[in-house]
Order: C-alpha cells, then sequence, then structure tokens
C-alpha cells in the first residue's frame, strides 16, 4: 500500500503523569515504527514549564513566556528543527511564516532517559 | 560573629562588593545558578578557613572564582563516580574544558555582569520571574527581602525562581550579552525590570515603606550598574529619570503620609544633587540623538526639577517633549499628561478640551488619574457640578489609600 499522507501525532499528557509510561516503552515504539518505516521524527517534549511563545507583530518580534494558549486557535503545523540554543530556536522561529499571523511555541526536545524513566 | 576578627571583616567586605561578580563567573564557568550558587558559598567558606593562614590574596576576586570553581569540579567529579562506574564521556569533557586558564580573560569577566543582567531579563522568562531572578541574583537580595518588598509570601517567589532557573537550564537560555541586532529589544526588556522595581518602591501605597523604599535605591544601583557596563542612551536616559523622581522623594509625601501633589510640594526639599546628576545625565542621553521613552520622561522631569517654582514652568518646553513622547509611543497615558500640560500653558479650557476627547474616544474610561484631571480642570473653571461628578467617579477607581483622602478633600473643598 502507497503511503502518500504524513500525520502529525500529538501526545498530550496531565503534567504529573508525563513519566507515567517508561522511556523505554516510548523508545522502542519509535524503533519499531522507524524500523517498519513508518515514522519521520518522534520526540518527547520537555514540560510546558519551558514553553516559549513568539509572535511578530507589526514586524516586531515579541517573545513571552509560557505555552500559546488561546484556544480559539488550532494546531496548524509543525517544524522540527535544530538549535544552539533558545536564543537561535527564536530566531528560527520568527522566520516561520506563521509567525505573523498566529504565533509559534517553541519547545525544548527532551531526551529520553530509559536509565531514568523506568 | 564578632566584629573583632579582621579576616573575617575582610571577607565579609568582600562578600559585600564582589560576591556578585563572583557567581557571575561562576554561572559561566559552571553553566549552571544553583551549582554556581553552591560554589560560591563554598569558595567565601574556603576563604575564612584559608585566609586567616596564607593571608588575604592579592586578588580576591580570582582567587574565589578560582576556589568556587575547584569545588564544583571536585563536586561533580565526586558525584560521577557516585553515579555510575562506566566512563561516560560527557561530564569528563566539561571538567577538561573547564580546566584551562581561559576564564581570567580579564574582558571575559567583565561581561559576565552583563550577560547575567540580560539572563535574568530574557523575555522568555515570566515578566514576574524577571524582576525575582534580577533582585536575587543580580542584587543579591534574599528571597524573603524580596517577598517583604513586593508583599508576596517568600515561598511563591522562591518557586517562581526555582522555576526560571528551570527554563533557563532546560529551554537552553544561553549566558550571553544579546548581539547588536537583538540588543534594542532586549535592552528594553531589561530597563522594563528595573523601572518597575523602582517605580515598586517609589508608587508604595502599603506595606512597609522603608523596605520599599530601599527597593527604588536597588533599581537606581542596578541602574547605575547598568549605564557603567553599557551606556547605551535609554539606560543613560532611564537612570536621569530615576534619579530626578527620587530627588522629589521627601516633598511628595507630608509627614502624615498624605499625597502632595508637584504644584503643592515645597521644592526647598527637593534633592539638588540628584537632580543635577540627573539634568546632566539628561541632556547627555539627548545629545546622542539615540535616545527613546525614558530619555524624553527624564527630559520632562528635568524641567519640572530646574523650575524654581510651579509658575516659572517651561510648559511650553513639557508640551513639545510630550508631542515627540506620544510619537514613539500612543499610550493613552501620555495623550493625557499632554492635555495636562497643555492645560498648565494655555489654560484649564484647552486641557478639558483634550481630555474629553480622550475620554469620548472610551480610552482611560475607567483610569482614575483621567477623571481626577478633569475634576480638576472643570474645578478651576468655576463648573463645579462637573468637578463633583468627576471626582467621585476618580474616587470611586482609586485603590491607594492615600490618593482616596486626597480625593475626598478635594471634593469637600468643592462650593456646594
Amino acid at each position: 500500500m502507497k503511503r502518500d499522507m504524513k500525520y502529525l501525532c500529538l501526545v498530550y499528557l496531565e503534567k504529573d503523569k508525563l513519566h507515567a509510561v517508561p522511556d523505554s516503552e516510548c523508545q522502542n515504539c519509535g524503533d519499531g515504527l522507524r524500523k517498519n518505516g513508518l515514522l519521520l521524527a518522534a520526540e518527547a517534549l520537555e514540560p510546558v514549564d519551558t514553553a516559549t511563545t513568539v509572535r511578530i507583530r507589526n514586524g516586531r518580534m515579541s517573545i513571552t513566556d509560557g505555552p500559546f494558549a488561546e484556544t480559539k486557535e488550532q494546531l496548524a503545523g509543525f517544524y522540527l528543527i535544530e538549535a544552539r540554543d533558545l536564543n537561535d530556536a527564536i530566531q528560527v522561529a520568527a522566520k516561520i511564516p506563521p509567525a505573523r499571523e498566529g504565533s509559534i511555541e517553541v519547545r525544548p526536545v527532551r531526551q529520553l532517559d530509559p536509565e531514568k524513566y523506568v | 560573629m564578632p566584629t573583632t576578627d579582621p579576616i573575617h571583616e575582610t571577607v565579609s567586605a568582600v562578600y559585600e562588593s564582589d560576591s556578585r561578580r563572583v557567581l557571575a563567573t561562576l554561572i559561566r564557568l559552571l553553566g549552571d545558578f544553583d551549582v554556581a550558587e553552591e560554589a560560591m558559598h563554598d569558595a567565601f567558606r574556603a576563604a575564612l578557613e584559608q585566609w586567616p593562614n596564607e593571608g588575604v590574596p592579592s586578588n580576591p576576586r580570582a582567587w574565589l572564582v578560582s576556589a568556587g570553581r575547584f569545588k564544583a569540579i571536585d563536586g561533580l567529579r565526586r558525584q560521577k563516580r557516585f553515579d555510575s562506574l562506566d566512563d561516560g564521556s560527557g561530564k569528563t569533557a566539561d571538567v577538561a574544558v573547564l580546566d584551562t586558564e581561559a576564564w581570567a580573560d580579564p574582558e571575559s569577566v567583565e561581561d559576565d555582569r552583563l550577560r547575567l543582567i540580560f539572563t535574568c531579563c530574557h523575555p522568555a522568562l515570566a515578566f514576574d520571574a524577571q524582576v525575582a531572578l534580577t533582585l536575587r541574583e543580580v542584587c543579591g537580595l534574599t528571597t524573603e527581602e524580596i517577598g517583604r518588598a513586593f508583599l508576596t509570601p517568600a515561598p511563591t517567589l522562591a518557586q517562581r525562581i526555582v522555576r526560571a532557573k528551570g527554563k533557563i537550564r532546560d529551554a537552553r537560555i544561553p549566558y550571553q550579552v544579546p548581539e547588536q541586532a537583538e540588543l534594542p529589544e532586549r535592552l528594553e526588556a531589561v530597563l522594563r525590570v528595573i523601572y518597575l522595581v523602582f517605580n515598586e518602591g517609589y508608587s508604595a501605597s502599603s506595606g512597609d515603606l522603608l523596605t520599599r523604599h530601599d527597593l527604588s535605591a536597588e533599581a537606581i544601583r542596578l541602574g547605575r550598574l547598568l549605564v557603567e557596563l553599557l551606556p547605551a542612551p535609554e539606560a543613560v536616559g532611564l537612570l536621569a529619570l530615576m534619579l530626578l523622581h527620587e530627588s522629589r522623594r521627601v516633598a511628595r509625601t507630608s509627614p502624615d503620609g498624605e499625597v502632595v501633589l508637584l504644584d503643592d510640594q515645597d521644592r526647598s526639599l527637593w534633592d539638588r544633587d540628584l537632580i543635577a546628576e540627573g539634568s546632566r545625565l539628561v541632556r547627555a542621553a539627548l545629545a546622542t540623538k539615540r535616545f527613546g521613552p525614558y530619555t524624553l520622561q527624564a527630559a520632562i522631569a528635568a524641567v519640572h526639577a530646574e523650575a524654581r517654582d510651579p509658575a516659572s514652568t517651561d510648559w511650553g518646553a513639557i508640551v513639545g517633549l510630550y508631542d515627540v513622547l506620544a510619537r514613539t509611543d500612543d499610550s493613552p497615558v501620555i495623550e493625557l499628561n499632554r492635555a495636562v500640560a497643555i492645560a498648565m500653558r494655555d489654560g484649564p479650557e484647552a486641557g478639558l478640551a483634550s481630555i474629553d476627547a480622550i475620554l469620548d474616544r472610551g480610552e482611560l474610561r475607567d483610569y482614575r488619574l483621567a477623571h481626577a484631571a478633569r475634576a480638576e480642570f472643570c474645578r478651576r473653571l468655576g463648573r463645579t457640578k462637573d468637578a463633583r461628578a468627576s471626582y467621585e467617579k476618580a474616587l470611586a477607581l482609586t485603590r491607594q489609600e492615600p490618593e482616596r483622602r486626597f480625593l475626598e478633600r478635594r471634593l469637600a473643598e468643592i462650593p456646594p
């Protein structure tokens, strides 16, 4: 069967259940999907406390602490980027065109640590 | 601790003058606020133990940075051995890099304090966290002191600071002075933090007044440090603005705690030294032609400060400065202040027309000072009914106790 569609599967968890599933299990899941050619990119994220929201209004960048949480808008896409640090990531995020209309939430990826979260 | 011990006194003095610089450099070397803070305290503890025997080093700050770095690396090594038996290369490599003497480069060390300021005021941190973190890390205030000054429970503040440090670490907010292209916006964030700290202390309406006053002094100290490290025109302008406000502190409240308006202040109580310094800084900032709203507000404050009495105030100059200010910032509050200046220059009728235009647009309808100013103009024009109505609106909106008493007095003075 031809796989010509792409889906971003978003994982939602309550804060105190972030480590309810062992990291090793997540890693195995990812490995399995990757082996079967089903996976483009998968990452765990740091908690929402670490989120930064970037907007461009009137050509000026505004940076705020926290997740983007205006319920009227919905998730419209995602970019998985590589950056040196948050300042670097913000520079990239500011160039993502919808920053002018909506906002870009920048969340650091968390390295899975199967030894710590078992 | 007994004050008879001269070494102890020396260490205390070095702590007072240099602990923030030591901390700023250790954060760069160790890459973590908490590790650096612990290392700094270890270093001062080591100084207390070693200086009595070895003598005070010729460069105490370098000694403390060295000692702190050594203690932290030692701790990391031990923890590493404790954590795992295999030789995972990550931490060992970090430690090797730290062992070089590159940290002592004087330019980097000087920049460390600026790095610390910009990191604490990073816009990716919540604004109240920026304020708390700056007072904690840059000024060295304790969490309890910050809590008292902001009328916030210490545990709430502690949590705010812990969260901010967590975000710096996990989202990797870099420890650096912003590049030229980002500098104006990042500097704005720093200035906003400093000015908030100042205003918290200056317009204190409740709480321990003495502590709150200290907050203004702290903001001025921060402003001076920033100007010393990065003499950008707006940093100079903000320092001038704070000094000029501060010069009137004693005159703006009566001995029994009542508000005294600018016009009614005893100008002999104004601090002439602060005015002279503030005015000099304003002129320097204006001369750069790259000034912004802080410098303009400082210039307005300087015009007031240089007038011998209210009647000799150069209201034309003040209106002109508000015109420029309104171009950089279209806030209706600035327009309101401009309306007041126009009233002083051209009479209450002109001021009333400007204020009514702002209120008619629906802006500032809930802003007590707009109604208070309108009431004042109506009173001067003899429109007692309108004056009464506006004072009552202002009274309904105010939450500051001295201000409420002031408005009630004014209201009572209106002839029936």
